[in-house]
């Protein structure tokens, strides 16, 4: 773990970073329960928490635009150099992928009363726990930001492979679950993007601890290989935020 | 001459040492302000000269064209070269020394003569102009490359003090570039300008990279990132920290030189 850094000779400046500092790890914690509560909402089949998710995703989008303004105020006044200056960036560029993971939250959430009109479906068991393994990367990638910790930050990336494994394996289950019951295929393939989300949030904050980990040590982490072996079955999985 | 790989590992294009120092000391009687500095000055780079007040900035930059000669009590050791050929050399003409490696300071000094003549006196003393039409021709060429032509053609015969601070300052960089320089050393050379007049020198700077090595002393931290391709720090006489000017301002190595950048130095 890196040195906690002196302090600058303006203190003013010290103030400010970790007023930038605090406002990020805010943003962390609201993603991390956005997704949490979305899930949530989800397995207890409450439409009315799941609306609570959608309404509470404009909060992200307030506080990553008083991040920026916050990241540019520095930029324009203090002209940050080095450490400093890596830290200011990868600020800025993490309050977007915060604010892209509650969009992710609130896609979740905004399935939710289409699924609660139909059947259960089998596999979605494993999504509770697919979610605490992303929402526990968030929080981790988030506390390795603020403590400006690189090694804990390695660990996450690596956790990344345990968010595809658990995308891979619901993937073909639900694939089976289709073919089986012709008539869960709405909510399957809903669930399915369920689980994309939860997959592409898993990547985010993956992409969090790399930015963290070049902004404490100046260098990139060793490229990591991915493990989504879905993709060669040919699957759209885009949608509109 | 000796060619090595610039140290970008991106690829940075080759560079050529134009001067290399190797264990200089400097002593101003018993103290010694500069203790023991390796460096290599490439000759396609602005190199920028960087660190708190009392380092031994302007000390280090003195050795390269031995106006610490000049200086009362001050002693030099270590081994100097350029173009390969030590400087403290007895067969070394300081004059053309000083020529071949040229100075502009902190504070404008033109001579209390005109335009033309701060300009010309160099040339003159030094014998590069036969006829007054070939003195001409240097006199607008070296104010052009200065930046300064437009700005003074119609009144060369203008006293230099006349100028502003800013167009003093480049009056004094075509007073150096006159004599056919192959370095310019500059110590704080925009330090008293305005911003404008900063942006004109540092613009200054970059058209004349490549035809002169350059070595500018500043304590503006986004100027030498700005202007230099490599920075050097330096720190109670040592040099702590020498590398491609992105690095340095990016991401040090030195603990040292970080702390200074990002100003948490003492
Ligand atoms: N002529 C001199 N006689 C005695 N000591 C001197 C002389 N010139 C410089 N020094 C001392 O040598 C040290 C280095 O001085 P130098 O002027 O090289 O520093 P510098 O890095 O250029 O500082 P600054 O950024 O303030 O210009 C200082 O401690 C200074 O007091
Ligand atoms: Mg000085």
């Amino acid at each position: 773990m890196a040195k906690p850094p002196t302090a600058h000779t303006v203190r003013s400046f010290d103030a400010e970073i970790n007023q930038l500092r605090s406002l990020i790890g805010q943003m962390g914690g609201l993603a991390e329960a956005q997704i949490a509560d979305s899930v949530d909402a989800l397995m207890r089949r409450d439409a009315d928490a799941a609306t609570a998710v959608v309404l509470r995703d404009k909060e992200l989008d307030a506080m990553e635009a008083e991040a920026e303004r916050l990241a540019l105020t520095i930029i324009a006044v203090r002209a940050p150099m080095a450490d400093d200056l890596r830290e200011i960036v990868a600020a800025l560029k993490i309050s977007a992928v915060i604010e892209r993971i509650g969009d992710y939250g609130k896609n979740i959430a905004k399935r939710v009363p289409v699924l609660t009109q139909a059947a259960p479906v089998g596999p979605s068991v494993i999504l509770p726990e697919m979610a605490r393994a992303t929402t526990g990367m968030i929080r981790d990638a988030l506390d390795c930001y603020v403590d400006r910790d690189a090694e804990l930050a390695s660990q996450v990336m690596a956790r990344d492979r345990m968010v595809d494994d658990f995308y891979n394996s619901l993937f073909r289950s639900l694939l089976t679950y289709m073919m089986e019951n012709p008539h869960h295929i709405t909510s399957s393939a809903h669930l399915l993007f369920i689980a994309k989300n939860l997959e592409r949030v898993g990547d985010h904050a993956t992409n969090i601890a790399e930015m963290v980990y070049f902004s404490v040590t100046g260098e990139h982490p060793g490229d990591r290989t991915k493990t989504d072996r879905t993709a060669s079955m040919a699957v759209s999985d885009r949608e509109g935020e | 001459m000796a060619a090595h790989e610039g140290a970008a590992a991106d690829g940075a294009a080759e560079t050529t040492l134009k001067m290399t120092a190797r264990d200089v000391r400097v002593f101003y009687g018993a103290f010694e302000a500069l203790k023991g500095v390796s460096i290599d000055v490439t000759k396609e780079d602005v190199t920028a000269f960087i660190g708190p007040s009392g380092c031994g900035k302007s000390t280090f930059l003195r050795c390269l064209n031995r106006m610490n000669d000049t200086v009362a009590g001050a002693r030099v050791e270590g081994r100097i070269e350029l173009d390969g050929q030590d400087i403290h050399d007895p067969a070394m003409d300081v004059v053309q020394l000083r020529a071949r490696v040229g100075m502009v300071f902190q504070k404008p000094n033109p001579f209390p003569k005109s335009i033309y003549e701060n300009v010309a006196y160099g040339p003159r003393i030094h014998g590069l102009a036969a006829k007054k039409a070939d003195m001409d021709v240097i006199v607008e060429k070296s104010l052009r490359r200065a930046g300064l032509w437009d700005e003074v053609k119609d009144r060369l015969s203008d006293s230099g003090t006349a100028l502003s601070g800013g167009q003093q300052q480049r009056l004094c960089i075509a007073r150096a570039i006159a004599v056919n320089p192959e370095v310019i050393l500059m110590d704080e050379p925009a330090s008293a300008l305005d911003p404008i007049a900063t942006a004109k020198i540092e613009e200054l700077i970059d058209d004349l990279r490549g035809r002169y090595a350059i070595v500018i002393v500043t304590h503006n931290m986004q100027q030498a990132a700005r202007v230099s391709q490599k920075t050097a720090f330096f720190h109670l006489g040592s040099l702590v920290e020498y590398g491609d000017t992105r690095q340095i301002f990016t991401n040090p190595r030195e603990t040292r030189t970080k702390d200074y950048i990002t100003g948490r130095y003492g």
